[in-house]
């Protein structure tokens, strides 16, 4: 078979300059023989949004947790603003400015917002206890830019809709000063006017210029909001195009057939035609 | 019309970004009370006022009083710790087994090793004493929480082999002989006539209590004013003012209302040198030593629940192990230091046990894991995991003793008394359930 010359040039390159906030290099993970994550590369620049796609099961999750040290991976290499990081737990990836919000929202159900918001990071007095009141102070901050009809601080955030509870979530990244923000199915629970919400908010954290990468299986969620997709399918990826330089279609023919189009740079994982 | 009378507050105008709630409605919602909480103490007053009827007066009196809150503390120390344990959603079955085990290395270590280096009721016995136990407690929990944080095998499991293992540990340090305390300081740990701090202390204990509740209430309101907070209604706060200090007066005045018998007063009078007035002696008990332990482990550990990270992390754990493991928290290292935690106060336990019963047995916290898992639980502590109060747990292991102790008043036999306490324990959780499902 031919090389298909591309009708773009540098496919699936960003338009951004400079050291890329992320760069994944061949990053691969296996569960019980199951390769998860297989030979995977992405990159993210500040200021860019990137939808990473796929179907459920296809790796997405998997990878993003790589990347926010849930997981170790057993080969590749991850490198933050160009230097090479060794994310093992969490609480590395916090330190390198990664923020995460999980699909399951993560949150401690049986404790307030504030609580949430800051677990693993508390603030404490000059005596060593929490210092509930300041906490509760910088919630009713963070969520009054948020949703500023949030009232619920004294409650479980059990108590919580879909929407509030994702702005929790959100609230928590945000608030710590992500400099990295990766978002699993930000929308997936909420309602229609909640999601334009949450679209608004990644609109304006991306110009703030925080690096922000999408994770769906829905290509309607993030087409428009990303300036660039990667697609994976069975822990591969398919391909990493610009938003601009291919169709909803080609990109929905990526996801189901694995098939990557002209305008997009073909992965490992690209049916082959 | 002025700007201070809209009745919406203006957005944004103050440190914190979002408006404060509207004031709650209800007269309970104001006080800020978990009703749960006051259920609890409605249903311990039902049981009081019951068995005092049907035991024909004998049980709201001064004197049973007294030796409930006694029989209540060893159970009640044990309870604050398993509250933190089940709210990870662990249990700790061999917390009667180290009861037993620890009291039995601490009257050995006491008799054999302290006595003949430091002499009769030297200060360092009592010390020595209680570090060993508590050192030895907390060694056997550390060791529990280890296999089961870091070698995943389950908490159930874990302290079933506990059970047995300290059970014959318990049985292996003497060879199943009774081994008698000796140290009178010790002793003072399991109350009785020396072990109470008498009238006057009683009441220099209530003044501090006291003072330590309108304290606590102001420093919380200045706290809420620092950050323009909703507060509450100044009628509200001193209603918890002054019924929390309401409650300690009358605690106080139960304990100083029960006096030595005339023969031992007497007694004591002539070792004290006292003049015995023609009239008798009327010497009150005050508070036990043991309860003062128990309140003071119960105030500690309160604190240790809600006011500092650990206590956080235990109940974030709790609530959703998952998100605590994402939000960097190392769950594996506070899962082992809840059960060191339980293990170090199943020891204190064990010290009250000795302490009462002079001496310590092999056989001694048998079925304690049972009355402590009981407290916790019927204290409002929820098996699910997440959810539970120190305060609960200890009102808990108060119901349960007053069940026991007001059918021995009864004069109904051991084996129906554990009918009553089984079907009890079953029913509270049950109503527990049903109304966690309510306010749902």
């Amino acid at each position: 078979m031919n090389a298909v010359t591309s009708p773009v040039a540098n496919p699936g390159a960003s338009r951004m300059t400079g050291t890329p906030a992320v760069d994944m290099r061949d990053i691969c993970i296996s569960f019980g023989g199951i390769r998860a994550v297989d030979g995977v590369s992405v990159d993210l620049y500040p200021g860019e949004v990137v939808g990473l796609l796929g179907h459920n099961g296809a790796g997405k999750s998997t990878l993003i947790k790589i990347l926010a040290g849930a997981y170790r991976p057993d080969a590749g290499e991850i490198r933050i603003n160009g230097e090479k990081a060794d994310i093992g737990n969490p609480r590395d990836a916090k330190r390198y400015g990664i923020e995460t919000i999980y699909q399951t929202l993560a949150l401690a159900d049986n404790v307030d917002a504030a609580a949430n918001l800051f677990l693993g990071r508390e603030l404490m007095t000059p005596w060593g206890t929490l210092d509930d009141v300041a906490m509760e102070a910088a919630t009713r901050e963070v969520m009054g830019r948020l949703n500023p009809n949030f009232r619920k601080f004294k409650e479980p955030v059990r108590g919580l809709s879909g929407g509030q509870r994702q702005s929790v979530a959100i609230a928590r990244a945000i608030h710590f000063n992500a400099k990295i923000l990766i978002m699993d199915e930000p929308t997936a629970a909420l309602g229609p006017q909640e999601t334009a919400q949450v679209a608004e908010l990644i609109k304006q954290l991306k110009a703030e210029g925080i690096a922000i990468f999408l994770i769906s299986h829905d290509i309607h969620d993030v087409f428009d909001l990303a300036d660039r997709v990667s697609v994976m399918k069975n822990g591969k990826l398919v391909g990493t195009a610009r938003t601009s330089d291919v169709t909803k279609d080609e990109v929905l023919g990526m996801i189901i057939l694995g098939k990557s189009p002209p305008g997009a740079l073909a992965g490992p994982g690209a049916a082959a035609d | 019309m002025t700007d201070t009378t809209t009745t919406t507050p203006a957005p944004a105008s103050r440190a914190s970004g979002s408006a404060p709630a509207a004031a709650p409605a209800s007269f309970i919602g104001a006080l800020e009370i978990d009703v749960r909480f006051l259920g609890m103490l409605g249903a311990l007053a039902v049981i009081w006022v019951v068995f005092d009827f049907l035991a024909g007066g004998t049980f709201l009196t001064a004197r049973n009083l007294w030796n409930l809150s006694v029989q209540s503390s060893s159970i009640a120390v044990m309870s604050t710790g398993m509250v933190l344990v089940i709210v990870m959603r662990h249990i700790d079955l061999s917390v009667g087994s180290i009861l037993g085990v620890t009291g039995m290395i601490m009257a050995v270590f006491q008799v054999n090793y302290l006595l003949p280096t430091f002499g009769f009721n030297h200060p360092a016995v009592i010390v020595l004493t209680l570090a060993a136990g508590i050192g030895i407690g907390a060694a056997i929990g550390a060791l529990h929480g280890f296999v089961i944080a870091y070698l995943g095998v389950p908490a159930f499991i874990v302290t079933l082999g506990g059970l047995l293992v300290w059970r014959g540990a318990a049985w292996a340090v003497a060879e199943g002989k009774t081994i008698p305390l000796v140290d009178d300081n010790f002793k003072l740990l399991g109350g009785g006539a020396n072990g109470s701090v008498g009238e006057m202390w009683s009441w220099v204990i209530a003044v501090i209590a006291c003072l330590a509740i309108a304290f606590a209430a102001v420093q919380a309101r200045r706290q809420r004013q620092r950050f323009h907070f909703p507060l509450k209604p100044v009628w509200a706060e001193f209603t918890l003012v002054i019924s929390g200090c309401l409650a300690v007066i009358a605690a106080t005045l139960v304990v100083n209302a029960y006096t030595l018998p005339p023969a031992l007063a007497r007694r004591y009078a002539e070792a004290a040198g006292l003049t015995v007035p023609p009239e008798g002696l009327s010497i009150s008990f005050g508070y036990a030593i043991p309860v003062l332990v128990a309140v003071a482990v119960g105030i500690v550990m309160t604190f240790v629940t809600t006011r500092t990270r650990f206590g956080r992390y235990v109940f974030a754990i709790g609530g959703n192990p998952e998100a605590a493991e994402l939000a960097g928290i190392n769950t594996r290292r506070v899962t082992l230091a809840v059960f060191a935690l339980m293990g170090a106060l199943a020891a204190i336990g064990a010290a009250i046990s000795t302490a009462r019963l002079n001496s310590a047995t092999n056989a001694q916290g048998t079925l304690d894991e049972l009355y402590v898992i009981a407290a916790a639980v019927i204290g409002g502590t929820s098996l699910a995991g997440g959810s539970g109060t120190i305060v609960g747990a200890m009102v808990g292991a108060l119901v349960m003793q007053s069940l026991q102790s007001g059918m021995v008043l009864m004069r109904v036999d051991t084996p129906y008394q554990n009918i009553v306490v089984g079907i009890v324990l079953v029913v509270a959780v049950w109503i527990d359930t049903v109304y966690r499902k309510r306010i749902k």
